[in-house]
């Protein structure tokens, strides 16, 4: 594929929950085949708001604007035709789901999307070796397989599990929500090489982050300073760097002397 | 015909039908209405029994008599008053010329049930009671398991054969643990228990195989009123099965069974239920009413029974399976789902009894509550002064699908000795929104996602079950829910 194609059109994107509390106001944002997107910005900016809008979450209306994917408007899709289509979120807290069996888990949604894609469910021995390979990369402990999905999994467990499934799912957009949080210098690099190895010219990221740390692994090709519900800033890789060492507020500062 | 044994509470009953000292004709297949000492004479003579069974069938309705109008009212559940009287206590079984040919003739409504259970055709044939001839593979498969039963010594066959063949047994263990006073249903049960399934297993076997049966009020063959006993003899072991399946019947109907398990000095009785019995329609019309009663007693020392059921079915579940702890070191267990939809009450549970020193006891129950459908756990944990370190662990949890139904947990602890160790723990939860998206990001069907929790929820209950079992269980649950999630 061509990688100047735009995988991901999202236009003046205003989002509120219950009693208009607005949350998101006008996200304006193309994202192009094979492109690595970071999104920063304050703790209560609207992140992982626009990671759920994306990918169909339930409990948020969308006041204004259209979310075009693959050339299609999918504004008011459902979240499992999304995730069918390619669309993936490694979520900032992973679910814990009692009683369902990590392995089960993982074959059904390998199964759903090869179904929606017109292949045939994957027999269990076929199943069994795509897993071996894809658990490998992220280093995951096979007994955590058989247990309930993230249920008794520590914090860098949980999240090494959103890239092994990211890893089996191949999706063509991935929204990774702060994966990096919280993790040890062994379990970031571990994260760090999954996504690594899932990147390609054929697929796009969306990364939020708070830290610079986990972009020295990736060449992010943009960097997106939200704040307040809106991209304040865009810039490249050294933006990130400049934000570390400065934090934010001098951007609230500079956009404030402006208007 | 397949209609005769099906209680009608909608049809009225009509005055002094019958009468006392009538004699009724032996040759008929149908015993007419109600129940007084003639039709239980009639039912016994139908057995061929001897007299004590009719004697003690006697004892039980005196006593009915005498306590009157004594149903139990603790429960948590509404249904309409039911005249005893208007119900039909026998019907002869259907002879193979009545008997359906082939698939063909058989209610299309319950092939769709099974279809949709998945349930194989051979096995299909023979819940429909499809002549069995027609069916040359499981005559025999069904020959070389009784064989194999028969060289381990486990006697396997019906509570009327037993009655005839093994009076000694039957004498000896029948209401040793359910006394024909126990409770109105099961005393109802004593005078009038048409048939039901009777299980011997000798000291030292391993009962070689699991044993089953399917009882289907929708064939004659078994009745409203079944009567279970199964004795596992010192250091035995046996695995049981019950499946439980009706066809849809627009009129309320009953069943009071009762089961009576004995487990001798280190012998083991798994018992698993998987109950579908018609739970009536959307409107709340028709359906089973599921009166049961069914205890085990750990007569000798590390003995043990493990009660699982899966309650799928049923208008009203009022079922209590009880274990009495007596040896000493004896183990009880009770793992139970209990779902509920549209206007279905159960009030479901189980009572362990500690008698015996170091005896231990475990209780986990699901209640799955959907529609406008009343689930209720009711738990007994006693310990008398004689169980010396004692041991209980009780859990119960509860799942709300919607927000018309209810859950209620209704756990009673009654200790009398201080080195007693009693846990208790409860959880109602709803089946979480967050849980459901994620499993929907991840391309899973919003409703595939629903069951996917629910069968998670009863995973602990259904990893007891023989394996084809779990899997029938878990089909059961999506069968029962169909329509309400997603
Ligand atoms: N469902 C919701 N109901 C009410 N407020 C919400 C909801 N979701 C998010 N918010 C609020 O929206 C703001 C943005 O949240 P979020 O997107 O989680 O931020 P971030 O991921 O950037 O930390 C916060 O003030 C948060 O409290
Ligand atoms: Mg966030």
């Amino acid at each position: 594929m061509i990688k100047e194609k735009s995988l991901l059109e999202i236009k003046n994107l205003h989002v509120s929950v219950d009693d208009d509390i607005k949350i998101l106001n006008g996200i304006n944002l193309t994202i192009k085949l094979g492109e690595i997107h970071v999104i920063m910005g304050p703790n209560g900016s609207g992140k992982s708001t626009l990671a759920n809008v994306l990918s169909g979450r339930p409990g948020y209306n969308i006041d204004k604007g259209e979310i075009i994917f693959k050339g299609e408007d999918i504004t008011s899709q459902d979240p499992e035709i999304r995730a069918r289509n390619g669309m993936f979120l490694a979520f900032q807290y992973p679910m814990e789901l009692p009683g369902v069996r990590t392995w089960q888990f993982l074959k059904s949604s390998v199964d759903a999307i090869r179904l929606h894609n017109e292949l045939p469910e994957l027999k269990i021995k076929e199943f069994d070796k795509l897993l071996e390979e894809k658990k490998e990369i992220v280093e995951m402990n096979s007994e955590l397989l058989k247990r309930s999905v993230n249920e008794g999994f520590s914090g860098g467990e949980k999240k090494r599990n959103e890239i092994l499934q990211l890893s089996l799912l191949n999706p063509t957009f991935a929204m990774l929500d702060e994966t990096d949080s919280g993790l040890d210098i062994d379990a970031l690099q571990i994260v760090a090489k999954g996504v690594k190895n899932y990147h390609n010219n054929n697929n796009s990221v969306m990364l939020v982050t708070h830290y610079q740390r986990i972009l020295n692994h990736l060449s992010p090709d943009y960097i997106h300073v939200l704040m307040d519900g809106k991209i304040v800033k865009s810039g490249d890789k050294s933006l990130s760097l400049e934000l570390e060492s400065k934090g934010y507020e001098w951007i609230r500062e500079s956009i404030l002397k402006q208007s | 015909m397949a209609n005769q044994k099906i209680i009608s509470r909608n049809t009225k009953l009509e005055d002094n039908q019958y009468k006392w000292g009538f004699e009724l004709d032996i040759d008929s297949e149908t015993a007419p209405k109600g129940i007084n000492p003639e039709i239980i004479k009639f039912i016994s003579k139908k057995k061929k029994e001897p007299e004590w069974m009719y004697e003690w069938r006697m004892k039980a309705y005196n006593h009915w008599i005498k306590k009157g109008d004594s149903e139990p009212t603790w429960a948590n559940i509404k249904y309409p008053k039911i005249n005893y009287q208007d119900i039909i206590y026998y019907a002869a079984p259907k002879s193979n010329d009545s008997a359906p040919q082939s698939l063909d003739d058989v209610d299309p409504e319950l092939i769709t049930a099974f279809n949709k259970l998945g349930i194989p055709l051979e096995e299909q044939k023979k819940l429909t009671g499809v002549a069995v001839d027609a069916v040359l593979d499981s005559v025999s498969v069904a020959t070389t398991y009784k064989d194999m039963l028969k060289k381990a010594g486990v006697i396997f066959c019906s509570m009327s054969e037993a009655i005839q063949n093994h009076p000694e047994l039957v004498k000896k263990y029948l209401g040793s643990v359910v006394p024909y006073s126990d409770n109105f249903f099961a005393t109802l049960n004593s005078a009038a228990f048409t048939d039901g399934s009777f299980v011997y297993v000798p000291p030292k076997v391993r009962c070689p195989i699991e044993l089953m049966t399917y009882f289907r009020i929708n064939q004659e063959d078994s009745g409203q009123f079944e009567r279970t006993l199964i004795i596992a003899d010192e250091g035995s072991y046996v695995s049981y099965l019950e499946g439980c399946t009706a066809p849809m019947r627009k009129t309320s109907q009953l069943h009071a069974a009762v089961v009576e398990l004995v487990a001798l000095k280190d012998a083991e009785i798994k018992y698993s239920t998987l109950q579908n019995w018609y739970p009536g329609n959307k409107d709340g019309e028709g359906g089973v009413y599921n009166f049961v009663t069914k205890r085990g007693i750990c007569k000798g020392q590390n003995s043990k029974i493990s009660w699982t059921q899966v309650e799928t079915g049923s208008a009203i579940t009022w079922k209590y399976p009880s274990v009495i702890l007596q040896g000493d070191n004896s183990i009880g267990e009770f793992y139970s789902v209990a779902l509920v939809n549209n206007f279905q009450q159960a009030d479901t549970g189980t009572k362990m009894i500690h008698v015996g020193k170091n005896t231990k006891s475990t209780i986990i129950a699901k209640g799955i509550s959907a529609g406008k459908a009343q689930n209720t756990y009711r738990g007994q944990v006693k310990v008398l002064p004689t169980a010396k370190n004692a041991k209980n662990f009780t859990q119960c949890d509860s799942l709300l699908i919607g927000d018309k139904c209810g859950a209620h947990t209704i756990p009673y602890i009654e200790v009398n000795n201080p080195t007693a160790q009693m846990g208790h723990e409860a959880t109602t939860s709803k089946v979480n929104d967050d849980q459901l998206f994620y499993l929907q990001q991840r391309g899973i069907s919003l409703e595939e996602a629903n069951y996917m929790i629910i069968n998670g929820f009863c995973r602990g209950i259904f990893k007891e079950l023989p394996f084809e079992f779990a899997m029938e269980a878990s089909q059961l649950l999506k069968v029962s829910l169909e329509g309400t999630v997603g």
